[in-house]
């Protein structure tokens, strides 16, 4: 099992490692990063090029740890008894299996490690990550209503994602590996679009990127452009066959540039490079 | 070996402990890397640091220990020595040296002899040098100094490595910006302010739990068991005061940023204006300060004692400003500033002062002393690390 670049993803050196690191000694892996460079494609590409399962548990802010372990379905329970099914005898029947006991029972069930992603933990209550440091450094469990002991043969990939937006408790940082996925060079963002456009013009790329990096190096915005704006905005380039030239003409004469929307998602940052493309005028 | 690692990263304040060491331990026995610097330097990243902004640290306790070479940052620690101007280094000319010339240069002992020399050298020297082969400068044959040409030279404060030389990773220190002690951007300042923005439960409880009752409601066995909710808000209320002109002026960026941060995260959050120290009168619009004046008793009368006031300010003044009727130098205020900040003190509950002068700075101002004096020492450095305290102090 080794984690390397895919067609659709472009890792660095720096997280092939880090993954590899958390793949081998088998410990969660926490990414950090801006938002939109890809953590949490890194769990799908991870799983497509182990050619395993993706388990994704995203977390809300009403998420409860117990929720990844398994759930009491009373209500289920209480609808059969009063219809006399024979099921309701067997508290087992109403055990709802959570994302964890899943990804602990895949690779009996399958021969392989499938990779679980806990999606944005920093969403949660702040106890969560508490409520989950057994689970996830043991990788078992009790089932109380069944007195079962669930564990994983053999361990899930753990990929956790972070957005900085609650600190994370110590005793569960020590469990885990830590990567932070810096925003990609020049360089780096050219590979990334050549992976999910091939076919389109170089020069509309470097011009494009001309573009995006001058707006993201713009003071004061409220929500820097990152990857995951870029591609969707080259999309709409494409989509609405704007080239090189366009592109290139209407930031030298000032103005917005074509399909802003694709990258400022607010209006007080589109009024403020509006402003700035006028002052540059 | 990775024993004496440890305790260095220990010796840079990175909060490792002897769990990573033995994850590290396992992964290079389990042969995750072998013999290649710098996966070992991403590896043992992975592994020992839980925190992008102590990842210069990291740098840092490497390269000290991989190269035993303390001072990565020559210009910064040069700078705190001996005070150089930033000026001084600037580029100014750069010159392009024939093969031979370079040959000429070619030794002149090992490093710790020009650090010796160097320092010799900038004692003796009192004024900005540029070119010529002896002082330090920007652009001559020297050993120090920027932009020119001396293969065993000390590089300071150059942009780039412009001979090409392969800098080491971790050296580039890429995470600088990250790091908590370092003065605040606007990235980091997000980060500080979210530890403020704390959900809390107060109340009556008002909402009804609808999951929890069908299922209490079904664990009865078809009782009816009501479950109430108290309703979740966002319980903190922020009252920012910032100074702005005069002597704040250096600062007004970086709390502009500190504002534009704040105003994103709080519903309840007032900002309102003062001039060095606060007296009768702020306002909201630095523009019009002079006509659309806000008396300060009535901010107190409006906002109740549970807003959090945090003022921004360098707090350098003349003592007179703070103490003496009469002591504004804009107008004449009846009562002294120290009244106005006390009636402040005593109505909110929680009070702090956030100053953007460097700490180390604050002994030599005798008003600097005496506000911090009035917010019961509650002030804090404008720093990733002075705000994290000042929030500490405030929730």
């Amino acid at each position: 099992m080794h984690f390397t670049s895919t067609e659709n993803y472009i890792a660095t050196e720096a997280l092939k490692q880090a993954v590899n690191a958390a793949i081998m000694l088998e410990k969660p892996l926490l990414i950090k990063g801006e938002p939109g460079t890809g953590k949490t494609m890194l769990a799908q590409e991870l799983a497509n090029s182990l050619d395993t399962e993706l388990i994704q548990w995203h977390i809300k802010s009403t998420t409860k740890a117990q929720q990844g372990l398994y759930e009491y379905d009373a209500v289920s329970r209480l609808r059969d008894s009063q219809l006399g099914d024979e099921r309701v005898h067997n508290i087992g029947n109403y055990i709802v299996k959570g994302k964890l006991w899943q990804a602990f029972n895949y690779a009996e069930l399958n021969g392989k490690r499938p990779v679980l992603l806990i999606d944005e933990i920093d969403k949660a209550d702040i106890e969560f990550p508490n409520d989950l440091l057994l689970e996830l450094d043991k990788m078992e469990f009790h089932v109380y209503e069944t007195n079962e002991r669930v564990v994983a043969k053999e361990r899930p990939i753990v990929i956790i994602t972070s957005n900085n937006e609650k600190e994370l408790p110590d005793a569960f940082l020590r469990r885990c590996f830590f990567h932070y996925i810096d925003f990609p060079s020049t360089d780096e963002m050219q590979q990334i679009i050549d992976v999910h456009y091939p076919d389109v013009k170089q020069e509309l790329v470097r011009q494009a990127l001309d573009v995006f990096f001058n707006l993201r190096d713009a003071n004061g915005l409220k929500k820097k452009p990152s990857t995951s704006e870029l591609l969707d905005w080259l999309k709409l380039l494409m989509a609405e066959d704007i080239d090189a030239k366009t592109l290139h003409d209407k930031s030298q004469k000032g103005g917005l540039m074509p399909m802003f929307g694709a990258l400022l998602k607010n209006e007080q940052d589109i009024s403020l490079i509006e402003k700035l493309a006028l002052m540059s005028r | 070996m990775l024993v004496q690692f440890f305790f260095t990263l220990r010796k840079y304040r990175l909060p490792v402990s002897l769990r990573e060491l033995l994850d590290l331990i396992n992964a290079l026995k389990k042969g995750v890397i072998f013999a290649d610097i710098d996966g070992f330097y991403h590896l043992a990243r992975t592994i020992m640091v839980k925190d992008e902004t102590h990842f210069d640290r990291f740098d840092k306790a490497f390269s000290d220990y991989f190269s035993g070479i303390a001072d990565i940052d020559l210009l910064e620690s040069l700078k705190q020595q001996h005070n150089l101007p930033e000026d001084w280094l600037r580029k100014e000319f750069e010159k392009h040296l024939s093969d031979e010339e370079k040959a000429q240069l070619k030794a002149m002992g090992g490093l710790d002899e020009l650090m010796k020399t160097l320092k010799a050298r900038l004692e003796e020297q009192q004024k900005r040098h540029a070119g010529g082969n002896k002082w330090v400068g920007t652009g001559g044959t020297s050993p120090f100094g920027a932009y020119g040409y001396n293969p065993e030279g000390v590089r300071i404060g150059q942009n780039g490595n412009r001979n090409r030389q392969a800098v080491k990773v971790w050296d580039k220190r890429e995470y600088r910006n990250l790091d908590s002690d370092r003065e605040i951007g606007s990235r980091t300042i997000k980060l500080a302010l979210k530890k403020l923005r704390k959900f809390a439960r107060t109340g009556a409880s008002d909402i009804l739990d609808l999951n929890e009752t069908i299922r209490a409601t079904a664990k009865q066995g078809g009782m009816l068991d009501v479950k109430m909710a108290p309703e979740r808000h966002n319980a903190v209320k922020v009252l920012m005061l910032f100074d702005i002109g005069g002597s704040m002026d250096d600062y007004i960026h970086t709390c502009e940023e500190l504002f534009s941060a704040a105003h994103s995260e709080f519903k309840h959050l007032e900002f309102y204006y003062f001039h060095n120290c606060l007296y009768e009168h702020v306002w909201q619009d630095n523009q019009r300060r002079h006509s659309n004046v806000i008396d300060t008793m009535s901010l107190l009368n409006k906002f109740t004692s549970d807003y959090k006031v945090i003022f921004v300010g360098d707090a350098t003044m003349g003592p007179y400003e703070i103490a003496y009727p009469g002591g504004s130098v804009e107008h004449y205020n009846e009562e002294p500033g120290s009244v106005w900040l006390q009636r402040v003190t005593h109505h909110f509950d929680k009070v702090a002062w956030l100053n953007p002068q460097p700490v180390t700075h604050w002994p030599y101002y005798q008003s600097i002393d005496f506000i911090k004096q009035l917010m019961n020492n509650r002030m804090y450095p404008l720093t990733l690390d002075g705000i994290s305290k000042a929030i500490k102090e405030l929730s």
